[in-house]
């Protein structure tokens, strides 16, 4: 994984500098909140509903153990024991107190960590596959075009003032795990036909109170290109996105107001412009990056080498594991290994201290040295050994973090909703707990199965690509949550469509579980999975078994 | 609401408070340029007022409606553009200003910093460039990179921040921008450490 240089350690050395210094300033009174604002912003600093929240980058969601340790001990010493991970593959505290933030930004500045740009209306953490450089499928591994962003974007004077926040997300497989098209700008890496490596680049995709796919404008952009070009989308942005209306500041609705072509035309000509001046990426600097992401030294596994203990009784708690948890890896007698953040009526992505010591371990002993965080708020191993499957398993019992149910319905999405957000409107976190406690015994039955759940309109919990989304709203001062259906976050990209009228917090577990009774009756087969199935007879047979014995 | 303040109590939090108040320039002499503040020789003409007879920095509207007048005054004239004020009915004109100043209503609208990068690189404008408005101690290094060689600063905390040195600043930048565009062929290509 990246290494920092002695560049990029005083970058950051200064940075908290800078921001001890704006943080003294605002305890002076020197700084209204109003100016402090924006400042704490650009570091991740949140004011939400009873403290300071601090939200820490994980670069495209890798992590090495010692970051690990880091994370667990500053949650200990600053926060209460706990560390939240995002679907933006980062790491929120929820109490840190705001003297205390530029020590835990010293601290994370010795493990080559820091808070830049997790928030504010700025380029955002740049995120990726977090099975990059260990699946079979990807042209080629993606992080290092997404350090490189991480690089090119770190307070860029031009664009850290932009009317709203911008996202950026990288993959190179063709199954998309990394949302591409709900950001502002998602990059798929590919091969070009001229044998070089590339990018498809889509633009304008956002969830939020306007929910957009992003439309493709460019298939074929030369590697060399990447930051020139994203320059000019993000100049074009900066200088014509909407500042009137907070609402409809992101990009996605400045292309869609303008149309995808016209928009993709006016980057043309600025791009054409700057496209040979000096953001043209060297090919031995993309190298210099690439070789910090070089693969691991597997070793080749004995023939017959198997995951499964030849000996002993067989262990079927362990077998739907392996089955659920663990993904094909690009070298043979190696698995790629998913850490469910969902326990059976847990709070999705909660982690504690001990927890976190627990995987830098594992990390450490079983793979490399590397964890990443996913944007479905779980862990990876990204490169276990068949034959350490058997030890990390029983390692993630002991920790109670070997829930078999990655990609089931148990594996639910929230945002930290109520309980903590200022912006909220409705809890999350209960609801997420009391559907995993309703579907836990059914789960393997369902088949795949995306819940995601968002506690206000700004889509946190990405409701609108759920394959059953729920919205928290208020209404009449009382909790209250829409349905939605159909969505979908990968490849096959699709935005959920509202079933009907809402329910209150009891009313939305049981129509929930209505809609699983009526796909599990109605599918062909348990190889039809729920998304399918849905797309085969559409909303109807799923309204009729919500509303029509309330008719 | 607020929740408290925690106390801190740092080696800075001393110096400061030991520091005596640095005495503030004259309130006339808003122009930072080059490490010090000085007073503006330029006066903003107001739409539609008849203008002095000395140097005025007026509208693109007013340039726009009186090109042909105000290229005819005896006198430097100046060119101020609002955020989302285009430069393309004016591209040929630019050198006809000595100075040209973008206003940044609120410091959180950021369209200038693109307009003074396409001013300096697209249209190579080598005047002034003059940052006004909602000046802040934090933007100000950012603007300096974008091309800003002057600023109106009228905010206090700022103003003595500026005199005494104290702008915290990140002085690495992963980045070419106007002022630092490292030279072609030079590694590493976007970083970039002042000289």
């Amino acid at each position: 994984m990246y290494r920092y240089d002695e560049f990029d350690a005083e970058f950051v050395r200064q940075r908290v500098a800078q921001f001890r210094d704006q943080v003294e300033r605002r305890l002076k009174g020197e700084l209204t909140e109003e100016e402090f604002r924006p400042l704490r912003l650009m570091n991740g600093l949140y004011l939400q509903l009873h403290a300071y929240m601090l939200r820490i980058a994980v670069p495209y969601g890798t992590l090495s153990s010692r970051q690990m340790r880091k994370l667990a001990h500053i949650a200990r010493v600053y926060d209460r024991g706990t560390g939240h991970f995002t679907t933006r593959q980062n790491l929120q505290f929820n109490w840190p107190k705001l003297g205390d933030i530029p020590d835990i930004l010293a601290e994370l500045a010795e493990v080559e960590m820091h808070a830049i740009q997790t928030s504010g209306n700025c380029i955002r953490n740049v995120t990726a596959d977090h099975f990059a450089g260990a699946t079979a499928e990807e042209v080629a591994d993606p992080r290092p075009y997404a350090e490189i962003i991480r690089q090119w974007s770190s307070l860029h004077p031009e664009f850290s003032f932009l009317p709203r926040k911008f996202k950026v997300a990288v993959t190179a497989a063709p199954h998309d795990r990394a949302a591409i098209q709900v950001h502002d700008i998602g990059l798929h890496l590919k091969r070009l036909a001229d044998g070089g490596l590339g990018f498809a680049v889509w633009v304008g995709g956002g969830q939020g109170r306007t929910p957009l796919l992003a439309k493709k404008i460019r298939d074929d952009l030369p590697e060399a290109d990447l930051l020139s070009y994203l320059e000019a989308v993000l100049r074009i942005y900066n200088l014509h996105g909407r500042r009137d209306n907070k609402y409809k500041a992101r990009i996605k609705i400045l292309v869609h107001e303008i149309g995808a072509e016209p928009f993709a035309a006016q980057v043309e000509e600025e791009w054409q412009r700057i496209r040979d001046g000096a953001l043209k990426l060297p090919e031995d600097e993309i190298k210099r990056i690439d070789a910090y992401f070089a693969p691991p030294a597997f070793v080749a596994p004995p023939a017959g080498a198997s995951a499964r203990s030849p000996l002993g009784e067989p262990d079927p708690a362990f077998e739907r594991w392996i089955m659920r948890n663990t993904h094909a890896h690009r070298q043979r007698g190696y698995a790629i290994v998913t850490i469910s953040l969902k326990p059976i009526g847990g709070i999705p992505g909660d982690a504690s201290a001990a927890q976190m010591d627990a995987v830098a371990d594992l990390a450490e002993r079983y793979s490399f040295d590397e964890v990443r965080v996913t944007h479905e708020q779980n862990l990876v191993l990204p490169h276990v050994r068949l034959a350490d499957l058997r030890a990390v398993y029983d390692a993630l019992v002991e920790i109670e973090l070997a829930e078999a149910n990655a990609g089931l319905a148990t594996d639910i999405i929230a945002c930290p909703g109520l309980d903590y957000c200022a912006l909220a409107n409705a809890r999350s976190i209960p609801i997420a707990q009391r559907i995993s406690e309703r579907l836990a015994a059914r789960q393997n039955l369902i088949g795949e199965l995306k819940i995601k759940i968002s506690g206000c309109i700004n889509a946190c919990g990405h409701h609108h690509v759920g394959h059953i989304g729920i919205l928290g709203v208020e209404k009449r001062g009382e909790e209250h949550y829409q349905l939605l259906l159909g969505g979908s976050g990968a490849e096959d990209a699709a935005l959920a469509a509202i079933t009907g009228p809402g329910f209150g917090p009891d009313g939305i577990v049981d129509a929930v579980e209505k809609v699983v009774d009526t796909y599990l009756k109605l599918r062909s087969g348990p190889q039809e999975a729920f998304l399918s199935a849905y797309g085969r007879l559409g909303s109807a047979p799923f309204k009729e078994a919500l509303y029509a014995a309330a008719a | 609401m607020l929740p408290p303040l925690d106390g801190l109590e740092t080696e800075a939090d001393v110096r400061d408070g030991a520091r005596a108040v640095s005495a503030d320039v004259g309130a006339d002499a808003t122009i930072w340029q080059n490490g010090s503040f000085r007073e503006d020789t330029w006066s903003a003409a107001v739409d539609d007022v008849a203008l002095p007879s000395t140097p005025v920095i007026v509208s693109k509207k007013r340039w726009l409606a009186e090109r042909s007048a105000l290229t005819g005054r005896n006198q430097a004239l100046g060119l101020s553009l609002e955020p989302g004020e285009s430069l393309d009915e004016i591209a040929g004109d630019l050198a006809q200003f000595s100075v040209i100043a973008l206003n940044f209503p609120k410091f959180s609208d950021g369209r200038a910093f693109s307009t003074a990068t396409l001013l300096r690189e697209k249209h190579s404008f080598a005047g002034e460039l003059r940052a006004v408005g909602n000046v802040l101690s934090d933007q100000i290094p950012l603007m300096r990179r974008v091309g800003f060689d002057t600023f109106e600063v009228t905010h206090a905390p700022t103003r003595r921040a500026l005199l005494e040195g104290r702008i915290a600043e990140v002085r690495l930048h992963y980045q070419p921008a106007v002022v630092t565009e490292p030279p072609a062929g030079t590694r590493p290509w976007l970083r970039r450490t002042p000289g």
